[in-house]
């Protein structure tokens, strides 16, 4: 303790310079947006390239589950092809296609940082602007929605999850098309809640809740989840279900990242009709 | 008059000189002449050091509240706070320093202060042009203007030691 004191006493000056420095850089980090900058895109360099050295090992751990996830779905779109369709009719003639027209992209990205067991969570992705990452855009995973892109930089972007109570996606109850919004209430990171279903819809236990068409980030019939419980009505016009996620957002490790080409066209025309 | 009041009067007509007049003076974005540090130039031989730090540090505050720049004045500042008795060791003269008397241009010499004012205003313009790009990416660029504005602001210190003496 001696030594110490001797030690400060005898550097008092160049100590002093250091604290003062360190107060200046401080004020400088703090109050000029340009030095602000500069220091946050490094530091975010820095951890954005730490996240994804972990997420390539953690990656190599899962392969083999993620191995079984890719099969079942080879066999699921091998199902889907057009070989396996016997023509029907006897006669066919040509046509140019335009009854359909593209609107949905998807485009694959990778999970390098997740968290399930905060009151907001969020997700990182290795893809950023120079991918066609933008925000606002809706993320999927094989067994459903993840949640929406955020923010992006050059090539990560942060999505807010499903797991995130700032998040609220408009959903609605397949088998009849009865509208609510879901969100989590922060507790059980595989149940969230439905609310503002009306009191006289038929719901029951294990029914399909899928993304709505209200939402201009998610395609309709996405799927979301299963009612688990469903709570009786205290008195009021509506009612709440307790929904089963289908994603484990503890096992994310791919995932889907949705663009709507059409989507400015339809914000445009919502606009409209609010001025 | 009282060395007291002297250097609160010069600190701050080096403040309204270097707000009114000198932050004008960009040429051509290179030149940019800091004639405030002439009042950390000048502080007694006797202050001292950890005086030195605060002082150095309130005179570039002070520049920074007005040139919107919180903080970048302050560090160079008080880097060549710190610097200053390093060089006053370096370059002495003969004898110990006097106490009482100022570093004017005339107490020992013009080569001597010419040195003195040269190395700070230096160190002074190296960390303030540094920080205030904070990277150094294009450094060559940095580079040219810590020199031409060097130049200029010793220019401007010399001219204003002469002025004065000659009174």
């Amino acid at each position: 303790m001696k030594n110490l004191i001797q030690i400060i006493v005898r550097f008092h000056f160049t100590i002093l310079f250091l604290i003062i420095e360190l107060v200046c850089f401080l004020l400088i980090i703090n109050n000029n947006n340009y030095h602000k900058t500069v220091f946050l895109n490094s530091n975010n360099a820095i951890s954005g390239d730490i996240y994804n050295k972990v997420s390539t090992f953690s990656d190599y751990i899962r392969l083999s589950t993620i191995n079984d996830q890719l099969s079942t779905e080879n066999t699921l779109l091998h199902n889907l092809l057009s070989e396996n369709y016997k023509l029907s009719a006897d006669s066919f003639f040509f046509y140019e296609d335009s009854v359909f027209k593209q609107q949905y992209v998807y485009r694959s990205a990778k999970v390098i940082n997740n968290s399930i067991n905060k009151q907001r969570n969020y997700i990182t992705l290795n893809k950023g602007k120079n991918q066609g990452i933008e925000p606002e855009m809706g993320v999927v995973a094989n067994n459903g929605v993840v949640g929406i892109v955020k923010s992006v930089s050059d090539n990560y972007s942060t999505v807010l999850s499903l797991l995130n109570s700032r998040l609220k996606i408009s959903a609605k109850i397949k088998k009849n098309n009865h509208h609510g919004s879901l969100y989590w209430d922060g507790k059980d990171y595989r149940r969230a809640r439905l609310i503002e279903i009306p009191s006289h819809v038929d719901i029951k236990v294990g029914d399909t809740i899928t993304t709505s068409s209200f939402s201009s980030v998610f395609p309709e019939g996405i799927l979301l989840g299963i009612a688990d419980k469903i709570l009786p009505s205290a008195g009021g016009n509506f009612r709440e279900v307790i929904v089963l996620i289908s994603n484990d957002f503890n096992q994310l490790s791919y995932v889907d990242v949705i663009g709507d080409l059409l989507k400015n066209e339809r914000l445009e025309l919502e606009k409209e009709v609010e001025k | 008059m009282n060395f007291i009041v002297k250097n609160i009067i010069r600190f701050i007509i080096l403040i309204l000189l270097q707000v009114t007049i000198f932050n004008n003076i960009q040429l051509s974005g290179f030149v940019n002449p800091y004639l405030y540090i002439l009042f950390i130039l000048l502080l007694p031989f006797e202050t001292p050091p950890w005086l030195l730090l605060i002082l150095s540090f309130f005179m570039g505050l002070s520049i920074d509240i007005f040139s919107n720049t919180i903080g970048i004045h302050a560090s160079a500042c008080v880097f060549i706070g710190f610097l200053r008795p390093f060089v006053l060791n370096y370059i002495s003269v003969r004898d110990n320093y006097e106490s009482d008397i100022e570093q004017g241009l005339y107490v020992y010499g013009f080569s001597w202060f010419f040195k003195y004012a040269l190395i700070l205003i230096l160190a002074h313009h190296s960390f303030l042009f540094i920080v205030e790009v904070f990277s150094f990416n294009n450094f060559g660029d940095t580079l040219i203007r810590i020199v031409l504005s060097s130049i200029f602001t010793l220019v401007l210190v010399i001219t204003s030691q002469f002025i004065i003496s000659k009174k």
